[in-house]
């Protein structure tokens, strides 16, 4: 199954047999206090500094967060949004709780974005999947529900189905729904990582819809983050990831290692071509 | 302190719950928080004494490791476990009114956020200081927090918000309790959250780390 997405005119097309498509999670207020400073003030600077260099690492979509206390996010969303395709041409990942703030950053975007995200919460159905149907987006369809978050990976696939059914419905196609299984820290519960392996598997096998996961969190009160992000998000993509949130500058290069392992980089193109990069840079 | 208390506070720092537990290594086959608080009230040593001189001081030493980042997450959880093993044969003591906390906390997570690593911390540790913790969990509405201090109307108020997207709803919160409340003590943390956020949202205190709340309820009954 192919999800296509497009920035201006650029398009980036997320196979559910890879290669795996990277979505930059940098633009987020959470724990980078500089990004609301800056944004208070109506400086896009920082935000475009974000996304050059994520895009520079590797970047394919970039996931766009903008909220924080007291803003007002219907007005701060597509604003940046309208900023960032004013220089760059990937597409974009609109991540908000607030579905306002959403509708009025797709009535300005150009292209195809990527909503983050729709729970199977009643109200983010009816909230979302008319406004992604009027615009064309496609969805991150999260798999909990109005119960919380469960730790059965069969239930948590049952939630990712009613998303989807419900979705169809509404006249979404059904490629352009990429399903989040969800990644819990495994400091708190050891069990964490090896449930979410378990729902990519099935989603991947059974659904064969494509994958998304907001990786860092997994490594939550834990030293050496990276170690960890990186070993989890290579065991996911053999599993049926294909398009993480994450950090490429962290992540790039082994994910580019992996889509060569899993065949899926003939004569490691693609993996020898970013490594030359990354050296002309330092 | 005696050599029983200072096992005791041992097995509680280092997170050894109970003879099974595999945790530490070097204390395998040993008996854990769990067999030891059991053997020191078995040998008439007062519950007070327990809570004083072993727990409370062993997650104090926890708290300051977890702050400088000597030890992480999973180390600190074993040691709240091997606290609470050892607590469970405290209760009946805390019910019958013969051992007294310092008093009350009710805790959770703010609407919309369901992160709960964090508040479960923060709870582990001050239970571990001593005082009786009331844990409404995560996604927790105002009225259920209105509704809990109506019930323990003693009790300070924590609330953890760890998105930027629901630190909105901590200062709703914080507003609805001042609305019926105007006294109530109220504490505020959470990866966003910081010392800045909490005066403008008129919150009482804000501490980076778990320690420093506990430090904080001390000082308001000290």
């Amino acid at each position: 199954m192919e999800t296509k997405l497009k920035g201006r005119t650029a398009e980036v097309i997320i196979n559910t047999e890879g290669p795996v498509v990277i979505i930059g999670e940098s633009i987020n207020p959470t724990r980078r206090k500089k990004l609301v400073s800056t944004l208070q003030e109506n400086n896009f600077e920082y935000v475009i500094e974000l996304a050059e260099s994520q895009i520079k690492a590797g970047a394919d979509v970039l996931d766009v967060n903008v909220g924080f206390p007291g803003v007002d996010d219907v007005r701060l969303l597509p604003e940046t949004v309208k900023v960032l395709q004013d220089k760059f041409d990937v597409p974009l990942c609109l991540d908000s709780p607030n579905p306002k703030a959403i509708e009025a950053a797709l009535k300005v975007a150009a292209g195809k974005c990527l909503i983050n995200s729709v729970s199977g919460e009643e109200a983010a159905i009816q909230a979302l999947l008319p406004v992604a149907k009027e615009y064309g987006a496609a969805i991150i369809g999260l798999c909990m529900d109005e119960k919380g978050i469960t730790h059965d990976p069969e239930k948590r696939v049952a939630v990712a189905e009613k998303i989807i059914e419900r979705a169809v419905k509404e006249g979404i196609n059904a490629e352009d729904i990429i399903i989040d299984p969800l990644a819990m820290a495994v400091s708190a519960d050891p069990q964490a990582c090896l449930v979410t392996l378990g729902t990519i598997r099935l989603i991947h096998q059974r659904l064969r819809h494509n994958i998304t996961l907001g990786a860092s969190n997994i490594s939550f009160g834990l030293p050496d983050r990276e170690s960890l992000n990186t070993a989890f998000i290579i065991l996911s993509i053999y599993n049926g990831l294909t398009c993480p949130i994450a950090n490429p500058e962290k992540i790039t290069s082994a994910i580019r290692a992996a889509d060569l392992i899993l065949y899926r980089d003939d004569f490691a193109m693609r993996f020898i071509e970013y490594f030359q990069r990354r050296q002309k840079l330092t | 302190m005696s050599e029983i208390l200072s096992q005791l506070s041992h097995c509680v720092e280092f997170g050894k719950i109970d003879k099974l537990s595999p945790y530490p290594p070097d204390l395998k086959g040993q008996d854990g928080a769990d067999e030891i608080a059991k053997r020191a009230l078995d040998a008439g040593i007062k519950p007070d004494d327990i809570l004083e001189q072993a727990l409370i001081p062993a997650m104090a030493v926890v708290g300051d490791k977890f702050s400088r980042k000597l030890i992480y997450v999973p180390q600190m959880l074993m040691a709240a476990k091997a606290m609470s093993s050892a607590m469970k044969h405290l209760k009946p003591y805390f019910l019958s009114g013969e051992t007294k906390r310092k008093g009350k906390l009710i805790i959770g997570t703010v609407a919309g956020d369901l992160h709960d690593i964090g508040k479960n911390l923060v709870a582990m540790m001050i239970e571990g200081g001593g005082w009786e913790v009331i844990d409404l969990g995560v996604d927790v509405s105002s009225e259920k927090f209105l509704k809990a201090i109506n019930e323990n109307p003693d009790a300070v108020v924590g609330l953890s918000a760890l998105l930027t997207t629901t630190m909105e709803n901590m200062k709703k919160t914080v507003t609805a309790i001042r609305e019926k409340h105007a006294g109530q003590k109220i504490l505020v943390g959470g990866a966003p959250v910081t010392m800045e956020y909490c005066e403008k949202i008129g919150a009482d205190f804000y501490s980076p780390d778990p320690q420093g709340a506990v430090n904080y309820l001390n000082h308001l009954v000290s």
